[in-house]
């Protein structure tokens, strides 16, 4: 395994330093073990372009976003003042982060409370570097797979983000097949508003299972997403169902760095 | 003369009396806490365009938005016929524009294909409705009032449409007679189909059909006019600023609440006394989170006004997809029934009037609450851009923040995170351990 690069903003600042953008890890990322392949994955890419970044290591905290959904106002505002001393303190510009519900607190309710920034989920960021030249995709290894993309609910309806996602699978020279409820209409994976973290209310189903179950008829060889906790529900639900020799699910960042060979 | 006169008395009182209902309604949504919604106007005005006047959101589901579309317009096109039918009423004249001569002759034919156009798609709706039972039309909060509510304005609309036509053909009949005050205007391309089918009855017979569905339809109109108040029907007119007034910021973007925001800059601020007395606003005590429909704002108390019990939010909502009790409609539907019953006890005891009820527990459960996954599919399906998952966030606010009532799960992820920054019990200076594994 090659070594991996990456410089916190404490080193940064030692060495007078200054990264081009701030890689916001995320609880999930940081302390999950699926999402962290996820984080891994996508450092591989930042470090096989050479993008200056850094992260903020043990001195990221929660955004707050689950504390928010779920009600406690009080500590989401807690977290965010905390984050936003941080965050101002090192003057960051940019922020990239692979979980899109970091993105939506980052980018839409830090900056009245004092935090300003530009902020990406990798999705786009992945595509302005293709974009710029700096990166490029070999197709090779996914040609001619069925991809579907699952829209995590606060990437797609809660910031419009629809494209992105979708240019990045088209990269890879695979068959992208969309689900019935894509885009806009998008289902959930039942994780957000706090269902991450609790039991379900009493029902006839797990939104999970409703949501993987429109996947499987599609047949595919991958579902592809871009938010750890949908990983974990569509994870759950594809072994549920008995799938998971048949249906890989992968995050953007781990198609990209597989396809590239990283 | 009488007749104009009682015609007169009768815009009169069905006029006062649409403006009282109207009056108590905008009390009502004044009830709500004050949120600003004056900003980006010209954004506004593009959005109430698009999304009011030009029905984007509700040929998304083509079958029923294109039926919707030629009700709407119908209705709006109908109406430049009612200011006739109402001036012919003050005035004692008949068909009061013919002077106009080619233009009106076309003006009555294309109200006719509208009318019968608005027949049959009322129709369908009552088959969709009653006969297919869509499941979109049913659910808990689809009682026996909301059917029957849906099921009048249709059957109401079938009643006007056709005794415009049947009236039509009446006035067609006498034209061919020629009888007195009866002015050719041209043909009637749908009730001139079946005007040979009235070939039997005598001229005063026809006179007098005429008049009664003349007076059957302008009667119909104003009844309906004041029934719109205590139906769902209401939206045709609050759908206009309800959009208007709509949340621009994105979807996923829940507003920082700004009684919060007070607290936590005196925690951040070192120069704060921690032992000072709390300073408490003057008049009513703060409240964190909504307990009641007063402690929504007026947008969202609006919404539910402007509800029309579509179900498109809850037929999208995964958690009602998936059984559980949650239903963004009946939140709406909820909010809307306590504002009213807030309302009436308002009139009969007082500004102070308490009952000792509230929208949380007497209407809205916890577990519905708590189901919500925040996804927005609700928002998002809501033709007249309605925002029930607000609502949701902010009865959770009020169960957590003040009656720190959550599931014993959430209460974990809290202390996580209050205490090494992540909802699950890791150290915070293990976050990047990621990198060596």
């Amino acid at each position: 395994m090659s070594e991996l690069k990456v410089p916190t903003m404490a080193e940064m600042m030692a060495s007078e330093q200054n990264p081009d953008v701030l890689f916001w890890v995320g609880c999930a990322g940081s302390f999950d073990d699926r999402a962290k392949k996820i984080t891994r994955a996508l450092v591989k890419i930042l470090n096989n372009v050479g993008v200056n970044f850094a992260v903020l290591g043990s001195e990221e905290s929660c955004t707050g976003d689950p504390a928010k959904r779920a009600g406690n106002e009080f500590l989401f505002q807690m977290q965010a003042m905390g984050n936003i001393q941080v965050l101002n303190g090192y003057e960051i510009k940019k922020i990239v982060t692979t979980c899109p519900h970091c993105f939506n607190t980052l980018k839409n309710e830090y900056p009245e409370l004092g935090g300003n920034y530009e902020v990406l989920h990798h999705s786009e960021f992945l595509q302005n570097l293709i974009n710029e030249g700096k990166l490029t995709i070999q197709g090779g290894a996914f040609k001619g797979q069925k991809i579907t993309f699952h829209d995590p609910c606060y990437l797609g309806r809660a910031n419009d983000v629809y494209e992105a996602p979708r240019v990045l699978i088209e990269k890879l020279d695979a068959e992208l097949v969309e689900m019935k409820r894509c885009k806009t209409n998008g289902f959930c994976c039942g994780a957000g508003g706090g269902q991450m973290f609790k039991e379900a209310e009493k029902g006839n189903k797990e939104v999970n299972i409703e949501r993987t179950e429109e996947a499987i008829e599609l047949k595919p060889d991958i579902i592809a997403t871009g938010c750890p906790f949908c990983m974990t529900m569509m994870t759950d639900g594809v072994k549920l169902k008995d799938k998971e020799t048949e249906i890989k699910i992968f995050d953007l960042a781990e198609l990209i760095a597989k396809a590239n060979d990283l | 003369m009488i007749s104009s006169i009682i015609f007169i008395a009768l815009v009169i009182a069905a006029s006062a009396l649409f403006a009282k209902n109207v009056k108590t309604i905008i009390r009502n949504i004044k009830l709500g806490k004050d949120i600003d919604r004056s900003d980006r106007k010209k954004e506004r005005y593009l959005l109430m365009a698009k999304v009011a006047l030009g029905q984007s959101k509700m040929v998304v589901r083509p079958v029923a938005g294109l039926l919707h579309i030629i009700v709407y317009a119908g209705f709006i096109i109908i109406n430049i016929e009612v200011l006739e039918i109402v001036l012919d009423g003050i005035f004692g004249t008949h068909r009061l524009f013919s002077f106009l001569g080619s233009f009106y002759y076309g003006l009555i034919a294309s109200f006719e294909v509208l009318a019968l156009l608005v027949l049959v798609s009322c129709l369908i709706f009552l088959i969709r409705r009653n006969v297919l039972r869509l499941k979109r039309f049913s659910g808990v909060e689809m009682t026996s009032w909301p059917r029957s509510d849906a099921n009048y304005i249709l059957i109401t609309e079938v009643l006007l449409m056709s005794a415009f036509l049947i009236m039509n053909a009446a006035d067609s009949s006498l034209q061919n007679l020629n009888s007195f005050h009866y002015t050719q205007v041209g043909s009637f391309p749908i009730s001139g189909l079946f005007v040979s089918s009235l070939s039997s009855i005598s001229e005063s017979g026809l006179i007098m059909l005429e008049r009664s569905l003349w007076w059957f339809h302008i009667v119909g109109i104003f009844a309906f006019l004041n029934y719109l108040p205590y139906s769902k029907h209401f939206h045709i007119l609050l759908a206009f600023p309800n959009v208007f007034y709509s949340k621009l910021e994105p979807k996923g973007q829940f507003e920082n609440m700004a009684a919060v925001k007070k607290e936590v800059a005196l925690m951040f601020d070192p120069a704060a006394d921690p032992y000072a007395a709390p300073v408490e606003p003057q008049g009513e005590p703060l409240r964190f989170g909504a307990k009641d429909v007063t402690d929504l704002t007026w947008k969202q108390l609006m919404d539910s006004y402007t509800c029309t019990e579509c179900g498109r939010c809850t037929s999208v909502c995964p958690a009602n997809i998936t059984g559980k009790l949650l239903s963004p409609r009946k939140i709406m539907m909820d909010t809307r029934d306590r504002l009213v019953e807030v309302g009436n006890g308002i009139d009969k005891n007082g500004k102070d009037f308490n009952d000792g009820k509230s929208l949380i527990r007497d209407y809205i459960t916890e577990e519905e609450i708590l189901a919500c996954t925040s996804c927005n599919a609700c928002t998002e399906a809501c033709p007249v851009n309605n925002d029930p998952l607000s609502v949701i966030i902010d009865l959770r606010r009020y169960l957590i923040m003040e009656e720190s009532k959550a599931p014993s799960e959430w209460t974990g992820i809290f202390t996580n995170i209050e205490n090494n920054g992540a909802p699950w019990q890791f150290a915070q200076a293990d976050r990047l351990k990621w990198k060596d594994e």
